[in-house]
């Protein structure tokens, strides 16, 4: 029975456009059994937070190429990507390569 | 085998991924901090090793391509994205003082809003203009914010390439350097003088009309392709005026890997395949007196986010043409979705597609001396690649296109172009002055192929600046004027007396 999982969300490199345009989220997930992941992050996201055009920052179960993922200021490849677990108070972080320059 | 989501069941073996296994890997060069991050296929790096290596590879870019002289004018194109605001970054670190070896040249920012080509409103170009104000008097280097609409105040100088230097006097790279470091002690105070002196130049008071021929001009393009080409046109010649207009010799504009590996495989869909190694390469000498230099070629977009990010470099994220559209609205969109979809499971993707770019050469300069400027585009100025001959592809393109035209010229035109014809000039420049504009078959004989796409997208070609027109009209009277007068010229080569 895990808590609820307190998070900071930020989106940069024009990824906040799909966000209202607001760039720093604090979100509370509800507590569920299982720990959460960044897979049902990705879910959640786009079910309550995505305004607009989910195609732009989701593919599938992951997020689009393209845009870059931080967990605490590292690479989310060594943390295992999509199947590590959240825990309270980390610090997500999504960029978009896509634009700039 | 080759989708992009592949769903092996349970097994980890997604194609080129390797599966981590450890979650605290360590760094592979100093092998004693946490990696924080991982670049290319597998290499993953600490905080303080990737600064080093981004700092490094910097410097190394401009030290093996020995183009930038000491105490030399650059002007960096600072668009407000994260690759060119780590160039500015970069940039600045390399010329303090702690550095160990400083960069030694003088550099100036410029900016150009195109807001109004893409439909920004005025609050919101306002509101980045002032952002990236404050970003650029905090680098204490003269800076220059300058409106899209300005193109349609430039000279026809503009779309003429300059002389570069020949001054035979001119040192080589490492005697040059040699003379920096002995004078230095008298240089270095005046070197802050001026930059403090010379701080902002901020000219974003554009006219009304301006903005009106500029939104006209942008309208009459009907595909975003066509768009985002004479966009990407009309920020060249503007940055080039400013940059010849103030002194600057170079420009140095924040190009990443990955975007250039997109914009050269769109080049070759759009048909600018002859100009690939000018578009592409380090330096692009195709304007003669102002050579642009692109230092960050090596870098991913990946490195300039994770550098960007970790190292608080500030960026203003601006809208451009084509934000928020879906992934076919035009061939560059298309193109960038392709690379970056592919990246995705193939991560040698890009530098495979950099490093074929890196062998391209022009076999015939762009800019050779016998060329007149009569033989260059007048757009985008590479040589112009549609002189051939009659059995190649493009005279079959030509040939087609002739046969599926309904209507030829309007013949109102026609009925102006006699006065020049007869032998006699024009006066007072009556009537060939601004009611006889060139139409698109016109403009097409000066254009090279891609150009020529662009414009004939265009519905009407009297929305392009004036500075296109004259000088279009210029060409084409000249043109003319040797055709008439050919059988009297003394072909190369001929001897007299024959």
């Amino acid at each position: 029975m895990a808590a609820p999982l307190g998070l900071h969300l930020e989106f940069g490199g024009g990824a906040e456009l799909l966000f209202d345009g607001v760039k720093n989220h604090h979100v509370t997930l509800p507590g569920q059994s299982d720990p959460w992941d960044m897979k049902q992050l990705l879910a959640w996201i786009r079910g309550n937070m995505l305004k607009e055009r989910p195609e732009l920052f989701m593919q599938g179960d992951t997020v689009r190429p393209g845009i870059l993922v931080l967990i605490n200021d590292a690479d989310w490849e060594l943390m295992g990507e999509l199947e590590y677990q959240l825990q309270d108070q980390d610090n997500v972080v999504f960029i978009s390569t896509l634009h700039g320059g | 085998m080759c989708q992009v989501e592949e769903d092996y069941n349970g097994l980890e073996c997604k194609q080129e991924k390797i599966p981590v296994s450890t979650l605290n890997r360590k760094c592979m060069k100093c092998k004693e901090g946490t990696a924080v991050l991982i670049i290319r296929v597998n290499d993953a790096f600490c905080r303080s090793c990737f600064k080093e290596y981004f700092i490094h590879k910097f410097r190394a870019m401009l030290g093996k391509n020995r183009v930038i002289f000491p105490q030399e004018k650059v002007l960096l194109a600072v668009s407000g994205g994260t690759a060119s605001c780590a160039m500015l970054s970069q940039v600045q670190e390399g010329l303090s003082r702690e550095a160990p070896k400083k960069l030694r040249f003088m550099p100036g920012i410029i900016h150009i809003d195109d807001g109004g080509a893409c439909g920004q409103s005025a609050e919101e170009r306002q509101r980045s203009n002032s952002q990236l104000k404050s970003m650029f008097t905090d680098t204490g280097f003269p800076y220059f914010i300058v409106p899209l609409e300005q193109v349609f105040s430039l000279p026809t100088s503009v779309l003429v390439p300059g002389s570069s230097d020949p001054d035979q006097s001119n040192p080589s790279y490492k005697q040059a350097v040699d003379q920096y470091i002995k004078e230095k002690q008298t240089l270095t105070e005046e070197n802050v003088a001026s930059a403090v002196a010379q701080l902002s130049i901020e000219d974003s008071a554009y006219s009304p009309e301006y903005k009106l021929a500029l939104e006209r001009l942008f309208s009459s393009l009907k595909t975003l392709t066509a768009k985002e080409d004479l966009l990407q046109t009309l920020r060249q010649h503007l940055i080039l005026h400013i940059a010849r207009e103030n002194g600057y010799s170079k420009v140095m504009m924040g190009d990443s890997c990955s975007r250039l590996a997109i914009k050269l495989l769109s080049n070759i869909a759009l048909g600018r395949g002859a100009a690939l190694a000018s578009d592409t390469g380090f330096s692009d000498p195709r304007y003669g007196d102002v050579v642009i230099v692109r230092p960050m070629r090596d870098y991913s977009s990946k490195e300039i986010a994770f550098y960007s990010r970790m190292f608080n470099v500030p960026s203003v994220f601006i809208s451009g043409l084509d934000t928020k559209t879906h992934d076919k609205a035009s061939i560059q969109r298309l193109t960038e979705s392709f690379v970056t979809n592919l990246q995705a499971d193939f991560p040698s993707t890009v530098s495979t597609i950099y490093r074929t770019s890196e062998k391209l050469h022009t076999v015939m300069s762009p800019q050779s001396q016998s060329a007149e400027p009569a033989s260059k585009c007048l757009l985008c100025l590479c040589a112009l690649d549609t002189k051939v001959d009659k059995a190649s592809a493009f005279h079959a393109t030509l040939v087609s296109e002739q046969l599926s035209q309904t209507k030829l010229q309007d013949p109102s035109l026609d009925a102006s172009e006699q006065c020049c014809t007869g032998g006699q000039g024009c006066g007072t420049g009556g009537c060939c002055s601004s009611n006889r504009l060139p139409s698109h078959q016109d403009l097409k004989m000066l254009l090279c192929y891609s150009c020529r796409l662009t414009v004939k997208d265009m519905e009407a070609t009297d929305t392009l600046p004036s500075y296109i027109i004259t000088e279009a009209e210029k060409r084409q009277k000249r043109s003319r004027m040797k055709m008439e007068i050919s059988e009297y010229l003394l072909e190369d080569g001929q001897e007299d007396g024959d």
